[in-house]
């Protein structure tokens, strides 16, 4: 696969994206590489659907889990899976990769107001 | 190691208690074993595939295809387990009288043989193809292969034991209540499974999730906590449901308890029948 039609490909979507959510927020992307979460700190608005990307660059497959957004999706090696998470309260929500603890990270929802 | 292991345990464990429930719900069903234990070669073998097709899986549904697997593969088990009960609960009873007496010649209608051959199948598939993908990211990770995978082994056969404890003790239950405890054991286990899969539909954007946490208990009992896991497993615990969840959970469980209801309904008729002809059930 040519890294220039995926990237491209993906451009066009945070595009088409940004042309129909009208706060015009880019998908957020969580990756996964082979040591950890990058961001491992993340923030999403209060009380909204946020779709969020999960791309494992790493060679080995992993599992984003999370028992604070009951949320359980295997990442396989070099892929992206898309997941939906909300509409969430403020707070703290951790994940974990299930096929390594030793990679952990939080969702901050901040109150309403300040994080739109 | 001790990590690797408690991973692979609790991947085991999910469909060694499923597996131990309905093989003691069906103990009376002859023949149960076979379709059970083909059910899990072809649930490892479905559970490869998965494994070998991860990334073709998560790329389709745009990016959702694994919620929507999931969610197919425990809808269906959940239907056969509400087969399997209604069955068993028009059935099971007469089988197991016919059992201790002399000939074993019951024609009571289509067995769910099918029934526990796709539960078995939906259990290990879903859970064996975490299991073949966390075995290979171990196997690909280098250092510490050995005891990795040592430690895999060991919570591939811990997993096991729990299974065979359930089922030796599920088995120890007194006749007289042993096809309402395993009955009610089914019911709760389907409906919690309905429940999971109403959670990846959610995840998959396909569902609204109704208020995403309608209660938070994992103050008083942690979902990651080992109780929390069994009771997650066997009724479906979750320590902070959402809506859609409780909705899927409650219609599993009032859908299968009406069915049993009507069914129990014309089973006595069926008996008032017999009496008044005279024949003894």
């Amino acid at each position: 696969m040519s890294f220039r039609i995926l990237s491209l490909s993906m451009l066009s979507a945070v595009l088409l994206q940004a042309a129909v959510a009208s706060a015009a927020d880019a998908v957020p992307v969580l990756t996964i590489n082979a040591q950890q979460f990058v961001p491992q700190a993340l923030t999403v608005p209060a009380g909204v659907k946020q779709k969020l990307i999960i791309r494992n660059t790493g060679t080995i497959p992993a599992e984003f889990e999370s028992y604070d957004l009951s949320r359980e999706v295997v990442v396989p090696a070099r892929s992206e899976v898309t997941i939906y998470i909300g509409p969430l309260k403020t707070g703290r929500y951790q994940y974990f990769n299930d096929f390594n603890h030793a990679m952990q990270g939080t969702i901050t929802v901040p109150a309403a107001g300040k994080g739109n | 190691m001790l990590a690797t292991a408690i991973v692979m345990f609790r991947e085991v464990l999910e469909a060694a208690l499923i597996i131990a429930i309905v093989l003691s719900a069906s103990k009376s069903i002859a023949g149960r074993g076979r379709w059970v234990g083909a059910g899990v070669v072809l649930g490892l073998a479905g559970a490869s595939l998965v494994a070998v097709l991860a990334a073709k899986i998560a790329a389709s549904y745009s990016g959702n295809g694994q919620a929507v697997m999931n969610a197919v593969i425990l809808l269906s088990a959940v239907l056969m387990l509400t087969w399997h009960t209604v069955w068993m609960s028009a059935h099971g009873r007469e089988l197991a009288a016919e059992l201790s007496a002399v000939s074993v010649d019951v024609q009571t209608g289509k067995r769910p043989l099918a029934a526990l051959l796709i539960v078995t199948m939906a259990a290990v598939m879903r859970e064996g193809s975490e299991a073949v993908l966390f075995l290979w990211a171990i196997a690909a990770g280098g250092e510490q292969r050995v005891a990795m995978t040592l430690g895999g082994a060991a919570g591939i056969v811990a997993g096991v034991l729990v299974g065979l404890l359930l089922y030796r003790g599920l088995l120890r239950i007194p006749a007289r209540y042993f096809f309402s405890v395993t009955g009610w054991l089914i019911i709760l286990l389907a409906s919690g499974l309905a429940a999971q899969a109403a959670g990846f539909l959610n995840q998959a954007g396909l569902l609204p999730a109704l208020g995403n946490t309608v209660w938070n208990t994992s103050g008083i009992l942690s979902q990651s906590s080992i109780a929390g896991q069994l009771l997650h497993i066997l009724v479906g615990y979750v320590a902070r449901p959402s809506g859609i969840e409780l909705v899927f959970y409650g219609a599993t469980l009032l859908i299968i308890l009406s069915l049993l209801r009507v069914q129990q309904r014309s089973r006595m008729r069926g008996a008032k029948g017999r009496a008044a002809t005279g024949v003894s059930a």
